[in-house]
């Protein structure tokens, strides 16, 4: 498998940054690095071209109400781009303002942020801001509908409502999407959206390998089986001790 | 009827003092909470006993050590000073300060009061006490969780500013964050800064990239640290201020060694203690020194003397050298690591990161932390500790330091039995907020009883 090479595309990071966004690029990298997997990293600044056909992972991550609005502007420019890409079946990880843009709109008190409608989701602002540790069940990742616990940290004054969406995982603690359904996150197609930062992946290690098996599927159909497992017992101790601390 | 409310608050709030002494605690807000239940203007009575100015530090990062610093000058210089020197620097606690220093009658002898604020305690703090000057040293993302995002708390300072338009503002004009607060304000700014490229710059996370004016990209001409450095943006003509108060000539090695201008003046300094960051307290506790008419020449004696707070790269000796740092936020952490790595002897180094409230509940930062740069030959084995040891063991790992030279030790008394028993010639710990006085405390004692060289049974 040695000749398997994969392209993130890292949207806007130098805006887009707020909570250790790096940390999840840091992870994706290292575990395709561990594996003798060729990965590249290709940062995009708010005026450059993007030629989707060239990424297999394109990550959004989380920024200021100031930061995300400069973003949103511009990615209204590159809207069909960005959704042909999505329907190509490729890969999206959207964090918390990320995840917010990809929905119909962002209602805040004054304004409203028109969104790139990739997901039929919608946000408005809360009264206050839902904070804290989180842990979510989800069954998404694997294919006999088994579940895994996935841990994360949320920070976010929007609510966020997925209509007949499927979530990432249903809340066992914290407040999710909008601390009301019960649901945190979205998964459609290979695009998943979500609150989680922490950062999502260092303590998520099966999250990130479904999202690198993704990639490899579309990028390698006829040659890419499965990813060689790695040693995930630090990883996993530090997923454990936040499901432990807030689920007992 | 208000004097004698007044007078119950006082001699509460400092019994409180003498018996939160007596139980070794080292916050103090607990005296000054109890004060203001009782007589709600207590802080604002004593606050206007103040005979000259009452200045204010505030800023992300070296709020305490610049605070200290002033006083110190102050000190020096003969004047009486309250001071709020533990760092307890919301209302409660700079209430306590005040209280600490007046009489059982309410008089208060002082000619100054120099107070460290809290960024997002200013709003409510200015409601009791009229500064004539407001020192901000920089503004770095810390506790996400609890401000939300650094956009909040600069709305918070803005709004706090906006209460008391009188106050003379000193700003870091290296960092266009802070500097932002006297752009276009009418308002009397002086600003201070290192004027020299020292080619140190890192490549972390910059808060400040972009123009707060106008939205654009800032450019720089160099960068310290952070978003520090010579910056003008590209479009609009926000720019580095010209600085009043200009560190240049700078050397790092073995101690703190740069040149001063101000006018026509300049003046040599050379202190021992280490980090760059500290020429920015330096120079922010003497630009406001300067400003209230100490002499800028009789200053090195005072910075040369000065003993780092607690956690301040502070030495220990458990049989060779243990430097112990306080490294709470992205800026503070990459600033503590440059400081580990100008010390070329091989070490051992351990982290300690809780998420207490105090510490911020979401520890996601130490992902914008340059741990990266850990990887190196001088470094021999790296301990995780703390309430989050886990999290910290997982970010050594994908710093790329091999799984092997990582041990995973919550109980930080033998943790540090541990890391001095190894192979390094001396032992660098990196601990967040709440981690401070309890860690200080186990080097203390283990210095003091020798038991560190592991024949101790106690771990507790």
């Amino acid at each position: 498998m040695s000749n398997l090479k994969l392209t993130i595309g890292h949207l806007y990071p130098d805006l887009l940054n707020l909570y250790g966004d790096r940390g999840n690029i840091i992870t994706l990298k290292k575990r395709c690095e561990w594996r003798g997997i060729d990965i590249e990293v290709k940062e995009f600044h708010l005026n450059d071209n993007i030629d989707f056909n060239s990424l297999h992972i394109v990550f959004l991550g989380g920024g200021s109400d100031r930061e995300q609005l400069l973003v949103c502007n511009r990615l209204k420019e590159i809207k069909s781009e960005i959704n042909s890409y999505v329907n190509d079946n490729g890969v999206v990880i959207a964090i918390c303002g990320g995840y917010q843009l990809l929905g119909h709109y962002y209602k805040l008190k004054d304004e409203t942020i028109e969104g790139l409608s990739v997901l039929d989701i919608y946000t408005e602002m809360g009264d206050t801001r839902l904070i804290g540790n989180v842990v979510i069940e989800s069954n998404c990742l694997y294919p006999s509908n088994d579940t895994v616990k996935i841990v994360g940290f949320e920070n976010h004054g929007g609510r966020t409502f997925i209509n007949g969406h499927q979530p990432l995982g249903i809340v066992k603690y914290g407040y999710g999407n909008n601390g009301t359904d019960g649901y945190e996150g979205v998964i459609y197609k290979n695009v998943i959206g979500t609150y989680l930062h922490g950062p999502l992946f260092p303590k998520n290690p099966a999250l990130a390998d479904f999202i690198l098996s993704k990639a490899l599927q579309r990028a390698y159909p006829n040659t890419f089986r499965t990813l060689q497992p790695l040693d995930d017992s630090m990883e996993i101790k530090a997923r454990d001790y936040i499901v432990n601390r807030f689920l007992t | 009827m208000n004097y004698i409310k007044k007078l119950i608050a006082i001699w509460a709030a400092k019994s409180a003092i003498v018996v939160s002494k007596l139980l070794g605690k080292k916050g103090s807000s607990g005296p000054g909470s109890i004060a203001l239940k009782i007589y709600p203007h207590i802080l604002k009575d004593l606050a206007s006993k103040v005979k000259k100015e009452i200045l204010i530090v505030c800023g992300t990062n070296g709020k305490t050590t610049t605070n200290n610093m002033l006083y110190n000058l102050l000190t020096a210089n003969g004047y009486n000073v309250v001071c709020n020197k533990v760092g307890a620097n919301m209302l409660e606690g700079i209430t306590t300060a005040f209280i600490h220093s007046a009489t059982l009658w309410g008089n208060l002898n002082a000619d100054y009061a120099s107070i460290e604020v809290d960024e997002a305690s200013a709003v409510k703090i200015f409601d009791h006490l009229s500064p004539s000057k407001i020192l901000i040293t920089n503004l770095f993302r810390d506790q996400l969780d609890r401000y939300g995002e650094i956009d909040i708390t600069i709305k918070l300072l803005s709004k706090a500013l906006e209460k008391v338009p009188e106050a003379k503002l000193i700003l870091n004009g290296d960092d266009p964050l802070t500097a932002r607060f006297g752009y276009n304000t009418g308002r009397k700014c002086y600003y201070f800064g290192v004027d020299q490229d020292l080619n140190i710059s890192l490549n972390e996370t910059k808060e400040g990239r972009f123009c707060t004016i106008c939205g654009a990209q800032l450019q720089y001409h160099y960068y310290h640290y952070s978003q520090l450095g010579n910056y003008y943006c590209s479009s609009c003509n926000f720019k580095r201020p010209s600085l009043d108060f200009k560190a240049f000539d700078v050397r790092l090695q073995d101690g703190l060694l740069f040149s001063v201008s101000y006018d026509d003046t300049t003046v040599a300094f050379n202190v021992n203690y280490k980090g760059f960051y500290n020429i920015y307290n330096i120079l922010a506790s003497m630009s406001v020194a300067v400003l209230v008419g100490i002499d800028i020449h009789g200053m090195n004696h005072v910075f040369s003397q000065y003993k780092p707070q607690i956690g301040r790269m502070e030495t220990f000796q458990l049989g060779k050298p243990v430097i112990f740092n306080l490294s709470k936020n992205p800026a503070g952490f990459n600033q503590a690591i440059s400081t580990v790595l100008q010390d070329h002897r091989t070490k051992d180094i351990m982290v300690v990161i809780n998420d207490n409230a105090q510490d911020g509940r979401d520890i996601s930062w130490i992902w914008d932390v340059d741990f990266e740069r850990l990887v190196d030959p001088t470094i021999t084995s790296y301990m995780a500790s703390g309430i989050r040891k886990e999290d910290v063991a997982v970010r050594f790992k994908y710093a790329g330091i091999d799984q092997q030279n990582i041990t995973v030790e919550g109980n930080i008394k033998s943790a540090i039995i541990d890391l001095v028993s190894r192979s390094g010639e001396v032992c660098y710990i990196l601990v967040n907020y709440t981690a401070l006085f309890h860690t200080q405390n186990i080097l203390k004692s283990l210095e003091k009883s020798g038991n560190w060289k592991g024949t101790d049974t106690d771990l507790n």
